[in-house]
């Protein structure tokens, strides 16, 4: 049995109060909340943090509304509460797409989505999902809230702009009407990571593409974005052609690295296989949408 | 006589419910890790980071130094007590603790005993070790180049990195049949390194008496008397002085087999310290350092006529046993019985040669269900009648079909001399065909092709030899292979079966008690099956090699017959009869002519341990023991079957299909042996699509845990859809012949064969296991990845 180092444990009764555990334990303290990647990591012995702070027991930060326009996800959401979610699924059916691939039903019951997006693996499935949706991330320190985009929140492998002594609280989506969203993955396994996967969100004006979002999971994508893929789109027929132009695109910026999951040619591929699959599904999506709200 | 024919129908003895699920779905099982005991000290392992290296000093004065560590053992101090090296099952030697060198990633290298696991864990950190890092070598087709360094140079006289040249067959009978065929198609296929990895890792709980001088080991051995007899070889201390406890073990498929150093190093542990110390490995290291599997390099030679009969068979193996030859199989086959490699067909002449290797890779060779490399050989042949089928353009199906060995062939000497003993291979094959509806599913792949859909049928038909075996040819270590039984039957009937070999989650509590009760006319629930512990079974060498119904299950039978046969005798006494005038009908001795009176086991147990006058010259008591020394080995065959689906955009295949038609002999409880299928498929799912351990240039260990070694759940499997004939062994008490490996052997083929076959208008002819979505993709690209080194 492999077992971590010794640390501390402080459990969190509210944010505020996570907040101050987080100022008095200092740089050595790290947040737990589902554990599903940091306690492995410690009893590898890959981090040794001498306090957890643990706020996974914050139910003030279990959440999923609808609050005008915007789906409101509260930080410590569960994976499985995030599935489970009809609102979620109605407005942005990527999520759902998402999260039936992510992992297994037992760790989507005790991991957490703020916990993902904070972890910040290169080949986390909802930093690709949110980056698609151009989601907003609400995080809260001593001097109160900012709201930073998706797509600046990460800054590197395993790096995000959450600073010491800060949590992210909130996901915010914003909805729009008409609009499709899908996520497709390729693993060689159910649960495992990723080898390459593509989020798109699309909005159609007629059966134009009036904006579009492409998220990247495991290709090297920078910010799990295709911003050049998605510029593409823009203004273009909903088409065969626009969609595998699109997808080119986004594997001619997609910097994926070899690993026992796959070589890079084959990342790159997949960049483009599954953008152009999920903007397929996107579309179809959008236009289901479309008739529904005109004959609504 | 009742005999194997009032049970060789599709229900054998009976499904009836497992007993041992009643602790285990209870969450009541006794594991390893459960063994605590008074005062128990815990150990770890600190092991090499690197896979060739010279150690040039070890410090461990800090870990000493740790308030709860109570020793530190390096290999310099087993060697002052003669311990730094043992025996591996292969007559090679390995240590337990690296002296001089290590030889591959993860080796042990010094051992902590301490007051709990975390300490133990703690002070491997503060031990330090300096090494001088040494050239890899990483690849088999590499270890015997001139430029190799020599890993073994601690063998005297060995000048390179070669284990064995090994070969079967007639050579020149072989080169005449290649030369007159029309056609002749070759194959280069790799079936790479693999790893059983049991569920429970292994472990060792281990106190030695120092008032009584006993070792009582508790241990995760699929072999516990075989372990016994090492340990008293490996420690010196006298055999009847040690006492080998197997409790419930979390699935072994051959990874508990061999004797690993941590259990040693328990034990000596236990030596220093005077109290128990128990080490259970993790994942990790389970999967580096671990008996692994296969790592065979086969090139493969199929000779044919035109119109598609086959007339012989070749192979050249390079056969990577990492840095020791730890293979657990008999001394006299050092390629195991890869030599069956002319699988089931009607050949005119076959020869193969192995040579095996050292590199800096982990040791063992034989475990994962492989019936001693049966695995690898049907894999080749497999894959090689599939080859020839796209060289001719014929059906394989019809291909096998027409190639298969016909019942009235059996007994069959096949041309490298194994001696198969009987099957009707033709019956099971049309069964599978029938189940999955072949000539249907060849007109939906074409016209799934005519829409660019791609759909694979892959077939494997597959004959292995298990339950070794006859004692004049097979031996571990000098260990014959031949297994006892202990049957002790109680006054009041109640009966208890004491065997050598050891379950670990076949269901030998229930099966072996069927066994014994249907010989007697009990229930099983009337026998207790006793295993896994040294001190109360008779000698035996274990459960591997799908030996333990072929072996044990011959020698309990025979028991079983030993004390109907003695409680005839006291039926006669009993009824006031002659006993030629008893005849045994119904569960009962019964008066020839006069059925009514009889008297039954129970009846007669009691009798038996009574006043009642028996015949001169005969004992009382119900108790009789065998040793089951097997004349021949058991050959179980099937015919399985694999639809698949491929994406091509993305290379993932989905199984659609799997039909097994697997005749095992005389089915004792055919719900267990289809539980025992069901994983043996799971096992091919697993070892076609997602598994290998690879190694990087540098010799690191690609696959250290389950994120990086994948194991099949059951979102890639479908529901298996089973069919079985039942062909008796001739020479088995009871006609079994075992399946235990029989899934495993024979699946692994069934799916790369259907992927290949998906991938045909591809021109893809062949692509190495695993078949994951990238190595899929790349076949089709023409550029194939290699499955045993780091992904380029």
């Amino acid at each position: 049995m492999q077992v971590p180092a010794y640390v501390e444990y402080e459990r969190a009764t509210s944010v505020e109060h996570a907040l101050a555990l987080l100022a008095r334990f200092g740089p050595r303290a790290q947040v737990l909340a589902g554990g599903h990647s940091l306690i492995p990591m410690m009893k590898l012995r890959l981090v040794q943090p001498e306090t957890l702070v643990d706020v996974g027991h914050l139910t003030e930060l279990r959440y999923l509304t609808v609050t005008g326009s915007v789906l409101r996800i509260g930080a410590l959401t569960r994976h499985a509460e995030l599935l489970a979610a009809p609102e979620a699924g109605r407005h942005f059916p990527i999520l759902h797409d998402a999260e039936r691939v992510i992992a297994d039903p037992i760790v989507r019951q005790w991991g957490t989505v703020g916990g993902s997006l904070c972890q910040a693996d290169p080949s986390e499935d909802l930093s690709a999902a949110f980056a698609a949706l151009n989601a907003t991330m609400v995080i809260t320190g001593p001097d109160g809230t900012r709201a930073v985009p998706a797509r600046q929140f990460h800054t590197g492998p395993y790096e995000t702009v959450v600073a010491q002594g800060e949590l992210l609280t909130e996901i915010q989506v914003p909805i729009t009407p008409g609009a499709g969203s899908a996520y497709e993955k390729v693993g060689r396994r159910v649960g495992d990571w990723p080898v390459g996967a593509a989020g798109a969100a699309i909005r159609l004006d007629g059966d134009v593409i009036a904006a579009a979002g492409i998220g990247l999971a495991a290709v090297g994508a920078e910010h799990f974005a295709a911003p050049e893929a998605e510029r593409s789109l823009i203004g273009a027929q909903a088409g065969e052609q626009a969609l595998a132009r699109a997808g080119q695109i986004a594997a001619e910026h997609a910097r994926p690295v070899t690993d026992q999951r796959g070589p890079a040619d084959y990342k790159r591929h997949l960049a483009s296989e599954l953008t152009v699959r999920a903007l397929r599904r996107a579309v179809a999506r959008a236009r289901a949408a479309g008739r529904s709200a005109r004959e609504g | 006589m009742t005999g194997p024919a009032d049970h060789n129908g599709r229900d054998g003895y009976g499904a009836v419910a497992r007993k041992e699920d009643a602790r285990f779905i209870r969450g009541l099982g006794t594991f390893i890790d459960d063994v605590t005991m008074p005062g128990m000290l815990h150990g770890a392992i600190l092991r090499s980071p690197l896979p060739h290296a010279v150690i040039t000093a070890i410090d461990t004065s800090a870990a000493e130094a740790h308030p709860g560590v109570a020793a530190v053992i390096t290999g310099a101090m087993l060697a002052e007590r003669g311990l730094a090296w043992m025996p591996t099952l292969s007559g090679d030697v390995q240590p337990v603790l690296a002296t001089d060198k290590v030889r591959f990633q993860g080796q042990e290298v010094a051992f902590v005993v301490a007051r709990d696991r975390y300490a133990a864990r703690d002070a491997l950190e503060l031990i330090t070790v300096d090494y001088e890092p040494l050239p890899v070598v990483v690849e088999a087709g590499q270890a015997l180049a001139g430029s190799a360094p020599v890993i073994r140079d601690d063998r005297p006289g060995q000048a390179d990195n070669k284990i064995f040249d090994w070969s079967a067959g007639d050579a020149e009978a072989t080169e005449r049949v290649f030369a007159a065929a029309d056609v002749v198609v070759t194959g280069d296929m790799l079936y790479p390194r693999c790893h059983p990895a049991p569920l429970e890792t292994c472990g060792a709980v281990a106190d030695l008496d120092r008032v009584s001088g006993r070792l009582t080991i508790w241990a995760t051995t699929q072999a516990p008397h075989p372990h016994r007899t090492f340990y008293s070889l490996i420690t010196g201390l006298p055999e009847h002085k040690i006492r080998v406890i197997s409790p419930d073990i979390g699935g072994g498929f051959g990874n508990k087999v061999p004797i690993y150093p941590g259990y040693v190093c328990a034990i000596v542990g236990s030596m220093l310290t005077g109290r128990p110390v128990k080490w259970v490995e993790d994942r990790s290291e389970n999967l580096m350092a671990t008996s692994f599997a296969r790592d065979y390099h086969m090139h493969g030679e199929i000779a044919a006529t035109r119109d598609g009969t086959i007339l012989g068979l070749r192979a050249r193996v390079l056969a990577d046993h990492g840095a020791f030859n730890g293979a657990a199989q008999p001394t006299k086959f050092p390629a195991g019985f890869f030599h069956i490699f002319t699988g089931s067909y009607d050949l005119r002449a076959a020869h193969c040669e192995v040579t095996g290797v050292y590199t800096n890779k982990a040791p063992g060779g034989v475990a994962y269900s492989c019936s001693f490399r049966v695995t690898e050989a049907v894999y080749l042949v497999e894959r090689m009648v599939d080859l020839l089928a796209a060289e001719l353009g014929a059906d394989p199906a019809e291909l096998r079909m027409r190639n298969l060995l016909r019942p009235e062939q059996f007994p069959y000497t096949c041309p490298t001399g194994w001696e198969y003993d009987s099957g009707d291979y033709p019956r099971a094959l049309r069964m599978a065909l029938d189940i999955a509806g072949y000539p249907e599913l060849r007109r939906e792949q074409a016209e799934r092709r005519a829409h660019g859909e791609y759909m694979g049928i892959g077939i494997s038909f597959f004959t292995e030899g298990v339950g070794a075996g006859p004692r004049k040819h097979m031996d571990i270590l000098g260990l014959g292979m031949a297994d006892g039984a202990d049957l002790r039957v109680y006054p009041t009937g109640a009966a208890v079966l004491a065997i050598s070999c050891q379950t670990q989650g076949q269901g030998h509590e229930t099966t072996f008690a069927q066994i014994v009760a249907a010989e007697l006319g009990l229930s099983p629930d009337d026998v207790e099956v006793v295993h896994g512990d040294t001190d109360r079974t008779p000698f035996g060498l274990g459960t591997y090699g799908s030996r333990s119904t072929a072996v044990s299950g011959a020698a309990a039978a025979i028991a079983a017959r030993r004390v109907r046969e003695r409680a005839k005798i006291v039926a006669a006494a009993m009824l006031e009869a002659a006993p030629e005038d008893l005849e045994w009908s119904d569960g009962a001795w019964r008066v020839r002519g006069d059925p009514e009176q009889c008297r039954d086991i129970r009846q007669i147990a009691m009798a038996a341990h009574s006043g009642l006058e028996l015949p001169a010259g005969v004992e009382g008591h119900l108790d009789a023991g065998s040793v089951y020394n097997p004349p021949n080995l058991t050959f179980p065959f099937g015919a399985y079957i694999c639809v698949t689906d491929v994406d091509p955009g993305t290379g993932v295949v989905t199984v659609r299909r799997f039909i097994a038609v697997d005749d095992c002999g005389v089915r004792i409880n055919p719900m267990i042996v289809a539980g025992q299928i069901h994983r043996g498929l799971a096992d091919g799912i697993g070892m076609a699509l997602m598994q290998a351990i690879s190694f990087d240039s540098d010799g690191n260990c690609l696959a250290g845990s389950f994120m990086d070694y994948l194991l099949p759940t059951a979102v890639e499997c479908p529901s298996w859809e089973l069919g079985s004939t039942v062909t008796p062994s001739p020479h088995h008490p009871i006609g079994a012949k075992g399946i235990g490996e029989s899934a495993t052997v024979g699946s692994p083929a069934a799916v790369v064969n259907s992927v290949i076959d998906a991938l045909a208008p591809f021109g893809v002819r062949h692509a190495d296991m695993p078949l994951t979505p990238a190595a899929v993709w790349r076949a089709i690209q023409g550029r194939p990845l290699r499955p045993d080194l780091a992904t380029s």
